[in-house]
């Protein structure tokens, strides 16, 4: 009995010797503290405050006007553009979801390791990722506008738009085929199922929610893009009538009103609906990857 | 007499430059438990991917001599999906894929072109009963595999390697992550399934091996140095490298 | 390497020389006893038996505490179980010295008979037979094993010679007839010693060669 107590008056009293050098350990652990919260405070609250201000300048001239079906000078309508921002990103997304998914499959699934051709597509895909935008929006004028005598239309702009997303959604769907454990692949073909079945019916479910992630992101993009659309999708008002006609997306619209200095209120008026839009996609888009998963 | 069901010759397999297995030849009898032991890298497990050609996968993979399953050389004329059809395999780890428990054992037979409904909701209860488990999921077939314990798990791969309905199973240290209940279990059920399935087994848990076999293959440094009964082998091993080895005085 | 797994077999294969030791002195003893008619020898024969059951006891235990923490194949799952059929021989070998040391005491109190000169012999020969066998186990030593169980051919030679003695003597009637009956016994006991050594022996042989009496245990 005794020994049992004496023991943990041992312990505890090498735990009171213990604290000789712990103040200078718990101040630095302190220091670290704040400036951790801090930093998290700083970022929360200017993410706070630009949305505040957008609300703020932008909510009261959200007026029925600004959506009514035809632009005019005087209502500054912004339904069309709108419509054209959906249609533009549906465009982009048919042209670039599948060659660029086609292309991380061959990469990841198909091609042998060490093949030099994949070294030399991953590069391109890396340094295409890092150009500015504007770059391709003079790619685009020369080549889809000017060469091929598209003129400023939705298609030149979308074959634009989609040359820039396509490595942004085949970087993430390569990483997400390459997070699939090899396990799943194994157990396919030992259950002898072929590559394709195993890379349909396993991988690509499996690495689901990672693709649509990237595809989150080039949507992102999309929307938000203005650069690279001026030079290809021009900045007509109206409706686009064809593939070939001309269109102003929302983010274009939006930087047409504020350059030109005259509609600044409407101008914050459409940040609050695309930045609306952008919070209702990402929503959308959280949630059928979550649907994808749990199944 | 029990029948061949593998036999290898003459076997030689190079990773590159590297000799993984060095003239193997090993007959392995039917309706068996057959286990490979040895140190980590000795080629055990090379030589279990080798018998259902998951080796075929490996850049720079080189094999020489023959292996025949019933007579048939598997390199030769057969094509790697019907031996695969032929010989399940259960890996180390439990590897469920992200599905529910009865698409999981529904995929094998649907790989091989079974769409009917009954006849699947058929397979998947017989290959669930065979490996035990029937009784612990019959509830939830439609729940995700991945919710299940790592014990069950495992026997979910074991009943998805049956629904193909093979002849042999290849199983890749299968209870190397399991704990120790698990483990009895899943042994208990390889014993059960010897019954209709040549079996081959690697292990790193001797005390398995003896418990569960009935032939034992030792390995080291890519060569087969015996090959005996499990109880022979065990008790009175011929080469003082199996003896070193199998009473932990190796190296 | 199984470094302390191979102290424990060493530390047990200790334990089994003392008892062997222990075993070896009893017989002498008892034998010396006899000679001499000496019952405080005898008395101490007795009493050592204690001694040669505490000392079966606790290899026993350190024999299955190996079993069950270490669970050894092969040659070290023979090695421990030949020791576990040993240390029963072993002690049955201490109980027949007791046996001797008793019957001694009971002849100390009768008038002098000249015990047949075999009955030494016999004790020596037992004796070696006892610390060859233990000895064969230790060294691995299969030849010596096989001249044990050959030797019981030796002791039992003597048994026989040692009762055509006593025979002859109760037809001439020298001496007494009991006492005779009783030296009997003492040659019976030996001869019990030397099967016993025997048996040792061809556990020793299972050790080496895994099999015993010509049939595979495992």
């Amino acid at each position: 009995m005794n020994g049992s107590i004496a023991l943990p008056k041992e312990q505890l009293r090498v735990k009171h010797k213990a604290p000789n050098h712990q103040p200078t350990q718990q101040l630095q652990s302190w220091i670290l503290r704040v400036l951790v919260y801090a930093a998290a405070i700083f970022t929360f609250s200017v993410l706070l405050f630009l949305i505040g201000y957008i609300l703020i300048r932008g909510i009261p001239y959200l007026t029925p006007d600004l959506f009514s079906l035809e632009y005019t000078s005087e209502n500054c309508s912004m339904l069309p553009s709108i419509i054209t921002t959906v249609e533009m990103t549906l465009l982009c997304l048919v042209i670039a979801i599948p060659i660029s998914v086609f292309t991380a499959i061959y990469l990841v699934e198909y091609a042998k390791k060490g093949n030099k051709l994949v070294g030399l597509m991953r590069l391109t895909a890396e340094t295409l990722s890092g150009i500015p935008s504007i770059v391709y929006g003079l790619f685009g004028m020369l080549f889809f506008v000017t060469q091929l005598g598209w003129k400023l239309s939705l298609l030149s702009g979308s074959l634009t738009l989609s040359i820039m997303i396509l490595p942004l959604i085949m970087r993430s769907t390569e990483e997400a085929l390459l997070a699939v454990p090899d396990t799943y692949r194994e157990a396919s073909f030992g259950l002898g199922a072929g590559r394709l079945r195993t890379v349909f019916r396993i991988v690509l479910p499996s690495a689901m929610p990672g693709i649509l992630a990237g595809i989150i992101l080039a949507v992102g993009r999309i929307v938000g893009e203005t650069a690279a659309l001026i030079y290809t999708a021009g900045t007509a008002t109206e409706l686009p009538s064809s593939l070939l006609s001309s269109g102003r997306t929302l983010a274009v619209h939006m930087y047409c009103l504020s350059s030109e200095g005259l509609h600044t209120d409407q101008a914050y008026a459409t940040a609050v609906v695309l930045l609306l839009i952008v919070l209702a996609m990402n929503t959308i888009s959280a949630l059928i990857a979550r649907k994808l998963t749990k199944k | 007499m029990t029948n061949i069901k593998y036999k290898i010759q003459d076997l030689n397999l190079h990773y590159g430059a590297f000799h993984a297995l060095k003239n193997i030849s090993l007959d392995l009898p039917e309706k068996q438990i057959t286990a490979f032991i040895g140190p980590s890298g000795c080629g055990k497990s090379t030589l279990l991917k080798t018998l259902n050609r998951m080796n075929d996968l490996v850049e720079g993979c080189h094999i020489d001599g023959t292996v025949t399953l019933d007579g048939e050389d598997i390199f030769d004329r057969m094509d790697v999906n019907v031996l695969r059809r032929r010989v399940g395999m259960v890996f180390q780890k439990p590897n469920p894929f992200p599905m529910s428990i009865y698409d999981n054992i529904a995929f094998g037979p649907r790989t091989h072109g079974i769409r009917s409904r009954a006849k699947l909701d058929q397979i998947v209860e017989k290959s669930l009963r065979d490996a035990a488990i029937w009784d612990e999921v019959k509830d939830r077939l439609n729940k995700s595999a991945l919710g299940m314990s790592g014990g069950q798990q495992q026997r979910l791969c074991i009943a998805r390697a049956l629904a193909i309905q093979p002849e042999v199973l290849l199983m890749d240290e299968p209870t190397s992550a399991l704990d120790p209940i698990s483990t009895m279990k899943v042994e208990d059920l390889v014993q059960e399934l010897k019954k209709d399935y040549t079996i081959i087994m690697v292990t790193h848990n001797m005390q398995q091996a003896t418990r569960v076999s009935d032939k034992t293959a030792f390995f080291l440094l890519g060569e087969v140095i015996e090959f005996n009964d499990t109880a022979d082998l065990f008790s009175m091993p011929q080469d003082q490298r199996t003896e070193n080895y199998i009473t932990g005085r190796f190296g | 390497m199984r470094i302390r797994f191979d102290q424990e077999l060493d530390a047990m294969h200790n334990d089994l020389i003392s008892m062997a030791a222990m075993v070896e002195t009893a017989i002498s003893q008892g034998v010396q006893a006899l000679k001499y008619r000496d019952a405080k020898l005898a008395q101490q024969t007795i009493a050592g038996d204690t001694e040669i059951d505490r000392k079966e006891r606790s290899i026993e235990s350190c024999c299955l505490k190996l079993l069950l923490q270490q669970h050894p194949v092969a040659r070290d799952l023979r090695e421990i179980s030949t020791a576990l059929k040993m240390i029963t021989d072993m002690e049955r070998i201490g109980d027949l010295a007791e046996d001797i040391a008793e019957v001694t005491l009971f002849l100390c109190d009768r008038p002098a008979y000249a015990a047949p000169i075999q009955i030494s012999h016999m004790a020596e020969a037992t004796i070696k037979m006892v610390r060859d066998a233990i000895d064969s186990f230790i060294m691995k030593d299969l030849a010596k094993a096989h001249s044990v169980i050959e030797y019981d051919d030796v002791v039992d030679r003597l048994f026989v010679e040692t009762r055509n003695v006593l025979i002859e003597n109760i037809h001439q009637s020298t001496g007494d007839a009991e006492q005779a009956m009783d030296i009997m016994m003492i040659a019976k006991y030996f001869e019990r010693i030397g099967d016993h050594a025997v048996n040792i022996s061809e556990w020793v042989e299972f050790s080496i060669t895994g099999t015993h009496k010509n049939t595979r245990l495992l």
